[in-house]
Order: C-alpha cells, then sequence, then structure tokens
C-alpha cells in the first residue's frame, strides 16, 4: 500500500514538473514578448532590453526555468504586471473565495446525485430509473453559460427574487452565492447520479444481494447495509475527480456572475497577457486536479475489498 | 486466386457495413429517445443547409436596434413597423437571423474538430494497444499528464497564447480531445488484439497497421460512435463556452456564444438578447446526447 501511495505522489510530481516545463516554454521561450508585456506595448527597445538583461533573461534557458521553479517553490510567484502587487497577495484571496463556492457546490450535489443515482440503480429500467437518466442528460447538456442566462432570465428579470451578479461587494452574501452553486449543481449532478446508478445497478445483479434478498431480508435493510457499500466506491472517486471539473466551471460561472474567484482571475490574467499570474494560476490549478486525481486513487484502493495489498 | 479475394472485399465490407447501418438506423426507430435526439439534429442540419431561405435578414446587417420580440409581454408594434420573431440585438441585428446562420459555424467547426481529434486519437491508441511496451507507456503518459489539466484551464492557456481563430480553436479541441479518445480504443484494441482473426492476418503476414486499421478498428467501431455523438455534444459546449468567455470565433459573424457574450452586459434589460442563443445551444447539445443514449441503449439489447 504505501508503495502505491508513493508511486502516485512521484508521478503527482513528475505530471507537475511536466506541466511547469511546457507553461515556461508556452510563455517564457519568447524574451521579447515577455518584456513587452511587463513593460507595456508603448516600450522602447532600449528599455526592454535593460529589463531583460536586469532580470537575467539572457541567461540560458534552463537556467531560467530552474531559477523560475526555485523562486516558485519557495512561494515568491512573482508580480502581477496588471494589478502592480505580488501575485500571491491577489491570488489567495481568489482561491478562497473559490473553495467557499465549491463547498457549497459540493454540499448541495453530492446529496442530490448520490440520492438520485441510488434510487435510479435500485430498480434497472424501471420508469422511475428512465426518468432520472433522461433528466440527468438534459441537464448536462446545457452548457453552464447558458444555465446561467435560463436562470438569471427567471430568478432576476421575471421573479425579481436575486441579485443579477455576485461581486460580493457589500460583504459576503448567500443570496449572491445562490445562482454559482446552482448552475454549477445542474451542469454537474447528472454525471455523478448516472455513475451511481451505473454502480448501484451492478451491485444490485450481483450474488450476495440475491442472497441477501432470498434470505428474507427486509428490502430497506438490503439496499442500506450491503449495497451501498459497495455501490458508493465507484461515485467517490467520480467525486474527487469531479474538482478538476468544477475548476473547468468556476472559470464560466465566475465570469457569468462577476464573483471575484479564482476562474474569473485565471480569465483575466490571459486576456489581459498578466503573464506572472498566468503560471501562477494555472500550476495552482494543475496542483488542485493532479492532487484530487492522487486522493481518488488512492482512495479507491483503501475503500475496494477486492484490493489488497499484502 | 489470392488476387481475387483481396479484390472482392472491400465490396462485401462496404456492402455489409451498409446493411449493419440501416439495420441500427431501424433499430434506433425503438428508442425515442434516441429519435428525438435524431430530430433534433436534423433540424439544426436542415436549418444550417437552408439558412439563406430562411434568415429573414443578413446575419451581419444592423436593422433597428434593441427590438423585443413582437409576442414578449409588454410589446405592442407602431403601425407598419417590423416585427422580429426574436427580436434584435443592441446594433440592431435580426437574432434570429444570426442564429440560422450561427448553426452553420458549430455544424463546421464542431464535426471537423472532433474528425481531427478521432484521426489523432484512434492512430495514438491504436499504436499503443497493438504495440504496447514503450510505446504505450509513452503515450499513455502523454495522455494521462494531458488529461489532468482542468480542460477549460488548458483551452484559455492556449487560446490567450495563439489568439482566437478557428484554427486555434480547432487545433485546441484537437489537443486537449485525443488522449481521452486515445484511452479508449487503447482500451479496446487490448482486448480485440487476441483474437483469431488478428492471429489469422498476422500469420498470413499482413502489416501492422493494415491489421490495426483493417481488422481490429471496423470492430471496436460501436463503443467509438456512441463516445463519438457524446464527444461531438461536448465540442458543441466547448466552442460555446470559449464564444461566451470572447475567446471565440472573431466577430462579426454570428456564433452562438459569442452573440451571448456581446449582449451580456445588457441582459438583465433585454434578455431576448442572450436567451435564444442558449436555447439554439442546449437543444443541439441535447440532440448529440439524447442520440448517444438512444444508440448506447440498443447495443446493450443486442
Amino acid at each position: 500500500m504505501l508503495v502505491f501511495i508513493l508511486k502516485r505522489i512521484g508521478f503527482m510530481l513528475l505530471t507537475m514538473i511536466v506541466v511547469s516545463v511546457l507553461l515556461f516554454l508556452l510563455l517564457e521561450i519568447d524574451v521579447r514578448g515577455v518584456a513587452t508585456m511587463v513593460l507595456g506595448p508603448y516600450s522602447s527597445e532600449e528599455q526592454r532590453d535593460i529589463w531583460l538583461q536586469q532580470n537575467g533573461y539572457f541567461d540560458p534557458l534552463y537556467e531560467r526555468y530552474l531559477r523560475w521553479l526555485g523562486a516558485f517553490v519557495t512561494g515568491d510567484l512573482g508580480e502581477s504586471i496588471r494589478f502592480k502587487t505580488p501575485v500571491a497577495e491577489i491570488l489567495l484571496p481568489r482561491l478562497w473565495n473559490t473553495a467557499i463556492l465549491g463547498f457549497w457546490v459540493f454540499a448541495v450535489m453530492i446529496p442530490v446525485s448520490l440520492i438520485l443515482g441510488i434510487l435510479a440503480g435500485m430498480k434497472e429500467g424501471s420508469k422511475l430509473d428512465r426518468s432520472i437518466s433522461v433528466t440527468s442528460i438534459i441537464t448536462t447538456s446545457v452548457p453552464e453559460f447558458a444555465s446561467a442566462v435560463f436562470l438569471s432570465t427567471i430568478f432576476v428579470f421575471w421573479w425579481k427574487l436575486l441579485p443579477g451578479t455576485s461581486s460580493m461587494a457589500d460583504g459576503f452574501s448567500f443570496k449572491e452565492l445562490v445562482l454559482p452553486v446552482m448552475v454549477l449543481v445542474i451542469y454537474d449532478f447528472g454525471y455523478v447520479a448516472r455513475m451511481t446508478r451505473a454502480s448501484m445497478a451492478e451491485v444490485m445483479t450481483t450474488h450476495y444481494i440475491r442472497t441477501a434478498v432470498l434470505k428474507g431480508l427486509p428490502y430497506r435493510k438490503v439496499i442500506l447495509k450491503h449495497a451501498l457499500r459497495n455501490a458508493l466506491i465507484a461515485p467517490f472517486t467520480v467525486i474527487m475527480l469531479q474538482i478538476n471539473w468544477l475548476l473547468s466551471g468556476v472559470i464560466v460561472v465566475e465570469f457569468a456572475f462577476a464573483y471575484k474567484g479564482f476562474g474569473a482571475l485565471l480569465l483575466e490574467a490571459s486576456l489581459t497577457s498578466d503573464i506572472f499570474m498566468i503560471e501562477a494560476c494555472a500550476m495552482v490549478a494543475v496542483f488542485v486536479a493532479v492532487g484530487t486525481q492522487t486522493l481518488a486513487d488512492v482512495g479507491y484502493t483503501y475503500l475496494n475489498p477486492r484490493i489488497r495489498f499484502s | 486466386m489470392a488476387n481475387s479475394t483481396t479484390v472482392t472485399l472491400p465490396a462485401q465490407t462496404t456492402g455489409a457495413a451498409l446493411m449493419r447501418a440501416l439495420k441500427s438506423f431501424s433499430l434506433l426507430r425503438e428508442s425515442w429517445v434516441g429519435m428525438f435526439g435524431a430530430g433534433l439534429i436534423l433540424f439544426w442540419i436542415l436549418v444550417a443547409i437552408f439558412a439563406p431561405l430562411l434568415a429573414p435578414y443578413e446575419p451581419n446587417a444592423t436593422v433597428l436596434p434593441y427590438q423585443r420580440p413582437f409576442w414578449w409581454a409588454g410589446v405592442e408594434l407602431a403601425e407598419g413597423a417590423p416585427a422580429f420573431l426574436l427580436g434584435t440585438d443592441h446594433v440592431g441585428r435580426d437574432i434570429l437571423s444570426r442564429i440560422i446562420y450561427g448553426s452553420q459555424t458549430v455544424l463546421i467547426y464542431a464535426p471537423l474538430a472532433t474528425f481531427c481529434a478521432y484521426a489523432v486519437g484512434i492512430l495514438m491508441g491504436l499504436a499503443a494497444g497493438y504495440y504496447r511496451g514503450w510505446v504505450d507507456d509513452v503515450l499513455s503518459r502523454i495522455a494521462d499528464i494531458i488529461l489532468s489539466f482542468p480542460v477549460l484551464v488548458l483551452y484559455v492557456i492556449i487560446i490567450a497564447t495563439f489568439g482566437a481563430s478557428p484554427v486555434n480553436i480547432v487545433v485546441a479541441i484537437i489537443f486537449a480531445s485525443s488522449p481521452g479518445i486515445m484511452r479508449i480504443v487503447r482500451g479496446l484494441v487490448l482486448d480485440l488484439r487476441n483474437r483469431d482473426y488478428v492471429a489469422a492476418a498476422q500469420t498470413r503476414g499482413e502489416s501492422s497497421w493494415r491489421i490495426m486499421l483493417v481488422e481490429i478498428l471496423p470492430n471496436a467501431r460501436g463503443p467509438l460512435i456512441v463516445d463519438a455523438c457524446l464527444r461531438l455534444g461536448y465540442v458543441i459546449i466547448t466552442i460555446g463556452v470559449l464564444g461566451f468567455l470572447g475567446l471565440g470565433m472573431p466577430p462579426p459573424d454570428p456564433d452562438w456564444g459569442g452573440m451571448v457574450n456581446e449582449t451580456r452586459q445588457i441582459a438583465l434589460a433585454f434578455p431576448h438578447m442572450t436567451l435564444f442563443p442558449c436555447i439554439a445551444i442546449s437543444s443541439l447539445i441535447l440532440g448529440f446526447n439524447l442520440l448517444a443514449d438512444g444508440l448506447r441503449e440498443i447495443s446493450l439489447r443486442d
């Protein structure tokens, strides 16, 4: 087990290093481009040369990469061109906001999707099963920006119940969180529900469930005591991997509702060529994604009684 | 003798493939979900083909700004004023016409990008699954690394670095989707490569790529067709989302996601400007997802 965990962590580090190399090459191989981004399009050639000289941009590429990586690992993320402050100062509060959003999305999505998935998978092919499946197909077919538009039209334009933007200008407000959370839950729950359904349906066909039913256990007890434990192993992995999807979703939703989170920051940084901010955001995104993947793998192996390490 | 068999073989296989396609189509009629999906797709394909006949205005022509649809609550048309079925946008372009022409954009680029991603993904998956060993290791690691990226983060960085153009969007989609296709193909090939007909072909001395493309690939088509439908829907979402984020097709030509992006600031006063493009894109994606569900249901029945 320990070897397996170490292997997974090793692969995680390898992925991060490869990604950092690619990102570095993509954004910093053209040093003139970097100088233009930092000093602005109206800077003179000499100014750019001086800046590049001062910051060691004429050194060989691998030296620059190693220096960049070293600074990055020790927490020096550089300075944002747009905000004129250290990247970390902007990034951390934004990450916190996204964490709040993500927490509520999961707090709503997990119970909803698990319950629907279990109900659908208990009796495969039943009317309830079909209608839950079709509903989840419909909700996953609506892109996040479209459901943001639909929900805004209903709740903001017609019923005037909720605010249309979630910039939290006057401090934290739950009301402003409702629409972003709803949009993300609607887009994501269908997938988890279908995975839970498939897993539940598979468990329901196994021999030990048949045995449990035949020995006269009440149906409730069969489901709760025998089926669920095995049926919930696969959804656990899916939910962890959902964090990767959520990182994509927050870009759209935060942009749509002007929520001051990590996704909106990454998008703004990309649109304004705020190079060190892009690098930091991308690395954080990959770190979260790969980290949760590793956790999902390790957790799956730990939970699954069929896999045992001697 | 050997020659004559190889000559007749393609004709037989295309004939048989045609029969099978017809058979699966008639099977599709049993799944109302799949039929409904196919109907939605067909509707948009017809709209895209007959766009010049259907659209009441030129898609980029300014007619009259800020007009609500004539049936919208509280809209009263003055005598002789033009009536707009879906209203006009902030610069006065007819939204109906832009949605009709926008279907061309999405129905050209989404299948194109998906097709190219499949070409790349299938070749990589065949190689990884057939040769195994270090080829498999290298290709699978690359796929793992690309797939570990949150997709949209990948798209945003690629498009923001190289600029928003149709070609870059297609390339970014190929880059981000082919690893997923490769994984599926690889899994199918690992299963199929041990079949007798593959061994027979190897004994006949056929080349590796001929075996992969002629013997193995056709037998893997079932799951791939279902996946292609789902993936097409997802590529349409991607193109729409990029348009919505302002990283999509360059203006002024109509693009559903871009239409939402252009008018989102005034959407709370004029919701019709964002509402109808969103309905259009959602219905097309729904079509592909329902068709995929119907096809999967049929394939499970066999």
